[in-house]
């Protein structure tokens, strides 16, 4: 259905989607420094660069499946970026927490952490996802090999539960968004159970 | 330290510039940007204009006692930044929803255990029960506050002019239910956000306390809907959700009543909702809050400021049990 693209094509795509993925983060700065937002502006930069944060987790968990649907192959080439952008926003969420949320109170942060379990949903998604981004390069993958470097990406899920996880447990009443996000993660978890299933059944047959 | 607070800072905005001059601001920066552009912004400056002449009933009312001298939060952030479910459960919301709300006529029934039970209009309430102004602290229990200038009179007269009976140990509030008014209210997808219609109570002794107020006003206006017009009630030494707004029923009962957010998180909202930084939210630390307008935290005081005035109400109680 679709020609695969040049690769100086898929250069200027790559550029445009790296600056698309930026205008959440451009707009924020912009309405937070002109004072166009009621309110608190450090509550508008939390709930902006988490949400962010757990829409590029799932946007990334989509690329395989959309790749196959779609029958764009060439959908992996952006994959990376976009799990840089989900770890670029959870980052900034927790430099808000830290900074303007606790002022560097080192104690108060580690009893949220001990004490309050969203937090420590949030934190096991943020830490997670460092290792993710150390290895995201092309020199990691030949380090660790393609499959144990697959195998160590495979945490994305476990992350991306934490964070949807983190989500509705913060929730004091109307749980209607993060059903949401809950909800296309289950779709695209689901999805990869029925595709791992049918790849056992193919590879029984086969042998 | 690179970032300065506003505390730091000696001389007051307020002191600087007269209030309505700083709160014309944006007229000003919006003539100076029309100039500078040579742009024709005549008609969103008249709408501008228009919005600033809002009818100012209580502008001539006296100062009231309790006043703190802390800075006041700007008429923008104090009618854009609403925690009003009745309309929306995020923050901005209520002042677009609320818009078209009407508040008048408006019926109050004062009811329950009394001698004097009685349905006021809310202007024959307000002529009856002269308001004034009370500039307070007020702290969400979600580690934020303001300080606002409300306009308002104490419960305690209309109490005492309700004539309580002996069997009269608490005070009920109730907000109007009306989904098509309130859209917040219509069930959705998981069913009704919180269970309306709202509801609030207070020890007959707190409902007396003088510093707790029937606000109609802010900022020497009605107060806005979005705030809880026509009336609603201001318990400074209380977390904000104590304050219930847009009142219909008051009434005197004999056992203590249910409040709205003790049904729907008994370990997280109590009963008493007194400002305590050493009792916790079990979701988030009460310590600190911050002052909407500056960017870092500041101490949350015990019983918000107010100990002085209403400590000994709570001597002999256990206040990490009754939170």
């Amino acid at each position: 259905m679709f020609l695969p693209l040049s690769a100086a094509k898929i250069r200027w795509l790559k550029v445009v989607v790296f600056i698309a993925c930026l205008i959440p983060a451009l707009l924020l700065g912009y309405n937070v420094l002109t004072n166009n937002i009621s309110g608190d502006p450090v509550e508008a930069m939390t709930h902006v660069s988490g949400e962010w944060a757990l829409r590029f987790l799932l946007i990334t968990l989509a690329i395989t499946p959309l790749r196959r649907l779609l029958n764009l192959p060439d959908l992996i080439k952006f994959r990376r970026m976009l799990g840089l952008y989900a770890f670029f926003y959870a980052f900034s969420h927790l430099m808000v927490y830290i900074v303007f949320d606790q002022f560097f109170d080192w104690t108060a942060i580690i009893n949220d952490i001990l004490e309050r379990k969203y937090i420590f949903a949030g934190m096991l998604a943020l830490v997670l996802m460092i290792p993710l981004a150390i290895t995201s390069t092309n020199g990691w993958v030949k380090r660790l090999g393609g499959k144990r470097w697959q195998k160590l990406h495979k945490l994305v899920y476990l992350i991306a539960i934490a964070a949807v996880t983190h989500f509705i447990w913060l929730v004091k009443a109307d749980f209607t968004e993060p059903a949401i996000y809950a909800f296309i993660l289950t779709v695209l978890l689901v999805y990869r159970l029925i595709a791992h299933r049918k790849k056992k059944l193919t590879q029984i047959k086969l042998a | 330290m690179l970032i300065r607070t506003r505390q730091n800072n000696p001389i007051r905005p307020s002191e600087i510039t007269p209030e309505p001059i700083y709160k014309d601001r944006r007229r000003f920066l919006a003539g100076g940007a029309a100039l500078a552009l040579g742009l024709n912004l005549a008609p969103a400056l008249a709408a501008v204009t228009s919005k600033n002449d809002l009818p100012k009933p209580f502008a001539d009312v006296a100062t009231g006692p309790y006043a703190t001298d802390e800075e006041l939060t700007d008429y923008k952030s104090v009618t854009t930044y609403n925690n009003f479910y009745e309309f929306s459960t995020d923050k901005q919301t209520p002042a677009k929803l609320a818009k078209d709300f009407a508040a008048r006529p408006w019926t109050i029934s004062v009811e329950g255990e009394c001698n004097n039970p009685k349905k006021w209009d809310i202007d024959e309430l307000i002529k009856a029960f002269p308001p004034e102004e009370r500039i307070y602290r007020h702290r969400c229990v979600e580690a934020w506050s303001m300080v606002v200038p409300w306009i308002g009179f104490e419960l305690g007269k209309l109490i005492k002019h309700s004539e309580p009976t002996g069997n009269a140990k608490f005070v009920e509030f109730e907000t109007l239910y009306d989904p098509e008014r309130m859209p917040g209210q219509k069930a959705g997808f998981f069913g009704q956000v919180l269970d309306w219609p709202y509801r609030e109570g207070l020890r007959m002794d707190e409902a007396m306390h003088p510093l707790t107020i029937m606000t109609v006003g802010l900022y020497g206006e009605y107060i806005p809907n979005q705030n809880g017009a026509p009336i609603r009630l201001i318990v400074p030494w209380k977390y904000g959700f104590k304050g219930i707004k847009s009142i219909v029923t008051i009434r005197f009962t004999e056992e203590q009543p249910r409040n709205t957010w003790n049904v729907q998180g008994p370990s997280e909202y109590g009963f008493y909702a007194n400002v305590n930084p050493q009792v916790d939210h079990p979701r988030w630390s009460q310590a600190k809050e911050r002052r909407i307008g500056e960017l870092l935290k500041r101490p949350t005081l015990m019983f918000n400021g107010y100990a002085e005035e209403v400590a000994d109400l709570y001597t002999s109680m256990d206040l990490s049990k009754h939170y």
